[in-house]
């Protein structure tokens, strides 16, 4: 498991398409943030936590920061085998990288939870 | 091997093509806004935490120095996102060739810095 996610024998088709998937959630998320923002100028901070406190919209975010943690691990993984030769320095990095989505995962799960 | 073919290794006078330069810039962009999530989420954090946090972030953001660092920080995602849509759109065979890729490249630039400078204007 350990190898088949962080090493060499990486699957190619699931990665690319991975990386389309979160980018058109993400970019989805991208234009409906910037709409709100321009259609809500003195935003208020009772407007911004209305916005965030239906079940439908806590998952919505979730689902964001979940594509952006997906897209962003094979993004990074992709450049870090580019650059980064020395195997056992890659394999760290590797992890350090995947346990800080996880990280920032639980973080955004307790932010948008946590009201 | 022919050893007579003609060799430029000379980083000064190599001159990327346009796609590279889109292309490595997408990359670049890309690790930088990894390396600012944590940021995002922090702000997020403040942001929807509770009334005073709303107020302190407001505050905190509100300052010239601040809306320029956001605007330094939505930069890269602004490049990112349509240099983005480019690659999607060249995934189902558009701007695929080498002439309309370059104009693409092109293209790509210009929405780019149109982007953010309407993000500037937004700001401010």
């Amino acid at each position: 498991m350990v190898k088949s996610v962080l090493g060499v024998n990486h699957q190619g088709l699931r990665d690319w398409i991975i990386q389309r998937i979160s980018a058109i959630i993400i970019a989805l998320a991208c234009f409906g943030l910037a709409y709100f923002f321009v259609a809500n100028p003195n935003l208020s901070f009772v407007e911004w936590r209305m916005l965030f406190s239906p079940i439908s919209m806590k998952i919505a975010t979730l689902l964001v920061v979940l594509s952006l943690a997906f897209h962003a691990w094979v993004g990074i993984w992709i450049v870090v085998t580019d650059y980064v030769k020395p195997a056992l320095l890659r394999f760290v990095i590797h992890v350090l990288v995947f346990l800080s989505f996880l990280v920032c995962f639980l973080w955004s799960l307790l932010i948008v939870w946590g009201f | 091997m022919n050893n007579k073919r003609p060799k430029n290794l000379n980083l000064f006078t190599i001159r990327f093509p346009i796609p590279a330069i889109v292309s490595i810039l997408h990359r670049i962009s890309g690790v930088l806004l990894f390396l600012l999530f944590p940021i995002l989420l922090w702000v997020f954090s403040l942001s929807l935490a509770s009334e005073q946090s709303f107020t302190r972030l407001h505050t905190l953001l509100s300052t010239a120095f601040a809306k320029f660092v956001i605007w330094i920080i939505l930069a890269p995602l602004c490049y990112h996102l349509v240099a983005g849509i480019r690659h999607l759109l060249m995934d189902i065979h558009i701007g695929e060739d080498l002439q309309s890729g370059r104009r693409g490249a092109q293209l790509t630039i210009l929405v780019a810095a149109i982007l953010v400078v309407l993000v500037g204007v937004w700001l401010w």
